[in-house]
């Protein structure tokens, strides 16, 4: 029988393993996934719960994304803000996501934070640690609000406020100094964005914007770009280049309007009447 | 046997790295009569801020400016040494000794430490003894090189090539008849090296929160006007006649 299959198993290809180990040993170095620098955060306070994240993502020193979204949907009631390489948080939120919309389909029930959080840990657990998503999870359900954290080996959380990524002591040390129990919302949120500001401005990996999301049994409040404490600065001068500044080696000018002329040949025309 | 328990015992390697890397960026620009020298102030290592406020451009002389990016600590002890080895000159020949000097000397004191370097990039900026503006370039082990403009240190890789374009006039095709210029006045230098930092504190997560940018004019340079009047500008010149040094402190973004 003939090895090669049309049945391809879902999940991860892991077909060019042995090749890019080769290559590896070689001295081919691997590519490098983007981000691990970030500043996530989140918090309980009276009624529910918010999450807070920057907007900086990295690759190495470089500024790879400005304004890019940290705080991922899961269900409407439950998001969760993602750190560590960029690729697996969005996969792994978005895969779980996906299977907690049928888990809902499924019972009927809205789905509960702890189901979204085993789902998380078994599946990071599953890949020891090489998908590398450090996860804030967070939301409310029929047993109240609930607030997680998940490590990229599986291993899990549960705490009135948690800190993580590159500025989670910055943020760890906002929260330590000011965090009580039974917050007002406005409370809550003005912490939860103090804390992302600590991490922008005295962790490297962290910066540009502030994200946050307040969830309440009475609803969920994406709060895109709160604070924008970075704005760019107008440049002294502008660049704009004189028309002909770029060289070339050729013109070549060509009409792309098709000119065709028909001449009849032979008696009459067709007729076509 | 003591001999035995000796041969069992597996060597161990021990290590000390006495080298690290504080971020941060340079950059030299060299007009006809005067010369520009720029550094970002924030030192930082790893992912956090070590100070806000870390100095990396020196007035060496009236007309000798020093950049020095790196190792901090290397850069710092480098320029005080630079400083004492210009001020027995001065004891010694009773004047300032002359930027093409300074940049020989400097590639003798690296030179010197030549297997266990000075982890610091210098470019040194000023005035020429005929008058015209300098910028000296080195490396660590002291090559070095008298050119127009350089950039070092963390965001060389985004700032060189904008400056090769800018003021080299890379890859630009100048219009039938006309010529790019040899020099660049001052009032199109300031901008072009403001740019340049905020630029690179924009997408360089080592480079932010304050700039200096010093200003070596010659005597009798029609580029002192353009300073005058400018935000954030201070003399340091140390004599009164000759040439005259000016620092303009600007803030940068401090993500």
């Amino acid at each position: 029988m003939n090895s090669s299959s049309i049945y391809r198993p879902a999940g991860f290809d892991f077909s060019n393993e042995i090749r890019n180990n080769f290559l590896h040993e070689k001295g081919l170095p691997l590519p490098g996934a983007t981000s691990t620098g970030t500043t996530i955060v989140g918090c309980l306070f009276k009624d529910g719960i918010v999450l807070g994240a920057d907007t900086r993502a990295t690759e190495g020193p470089i500024v790879a994304d400005k304004n890019c979204e940290k705080i991922h949907y899961i269900t409407e009631s439950i998001r969760c803000c993602g750190a560590g390489t960029a690729a697996d948080t969005e996969f792994t939120t978005a895969l779980i996501s996906s299977n907690m919309e049928m888990h809902a389909l499924q019972t009927g029930r809205k789905p509960r934070v702890v189901t979204a959080m085993t789902m998380l840990k078994q599946m990071l657990h599953r890949y020891q640690g090489h998908i590398g998503a450090a996860l804030v999870l967070g939301g409310v359900d029929i047993t109240g609000p609930q607030l997680f954290t998940i490590h990229p080996h599986g291993s899990t959380d549960k705490l009135p406020y948690v800190t993580m990524g590159s500025g989670s002591l910055a943020a760890m040390a906002m929260f330590e100094s000011s965090w009580k129990p039974n917050m007002e919302r406005e409370e809550a949120l003005t912490l939860v964005k103090a804390a992302i500001a600590a991490g922008i401005f005295n962790d490297l990996g962290s910066g540009s914007n502030v994200d946050a999301c307040i969830i309440t049994a009475t609803g969920t409040e994406m709060l895109r770009n709160v604070e924008m404490p970075n704005q760019r600065v107008q440049k002294e001068r502008d660049y704009k280049f004189r028309r002909g500044t770029t060289a070339w080696r050729k013109e070549d000018i060509r009409q792309l309007i098709v000119q065709e002329h028909t001449k009849p040949v032979g008696g009459d025309e067709m007729d076509t009447s | 046997m003591p001999g035995s328990m000796v041969a069992m015992t597996q060597p161990v390697q021990q290590s000390f790295n006495p080298y690290t890397e504080n971020g941060g960026t340079i950059l030299a620009i060299a007009g006809s009569d005067f010369s520009v020298i720029a550094g970002d102030t924030r030192q930082s290592e790893g992912y956090s801020i070590q100070t806000r406020y870390a100095p990396k451009v020196f007035r060496l002389t009236d007309k000798a400016v020093l950049a020095v990016n790196g190792f901090a600590a290397d850069g710092n002890m480098f320029v005080k040494k630079v400083k004492q080895r210009l001020e027995w000159y001065r004891h010694a020949h009773a004047k300032d000794m002359p930027i093409r000097a300074i940049a020989r000397l400097i590639q003798t004191m690296l030179y010197a430490r030549r297997f266990f370097p000075y982890y610091v990039y210098n470019i040194l900026g000023g005035i020429e003894e005929d008058g015209t503006g300098a910028v000296y370039s080195f490396d660590p082990v002291g090559s070095y090189e008298r050119e127009t403009c350089r950039a070092a240190g963390a965001a060389q890789s985004l700032v060189q090539p904008f400056l090769d374009n800018q003021i080299y006039f890379k890859n630009q095709t100048p219009a039938a008849g006309t010529q790019f210029p040899q020099h660049l006045p001052l009032t199109s230098v300031l901008p072009l090296v403001i740019d340049s930092f905020t630029s690179a504190t924009e997408r360089h997560i080592e480079v932010g929160d304050g700039l200096e940018i010093y200003v070596v004019v010659a005597s009798g340079s029609t580029s002192l006007q353009g300073l005058q009047n400018l935000r954030g500008v201070q003399e340091v010149t140390g004599t009164t006649d000759g040439e005259r040094v000016f620092v303009i402190r600007r803030e940068l973004k401090k993500d």
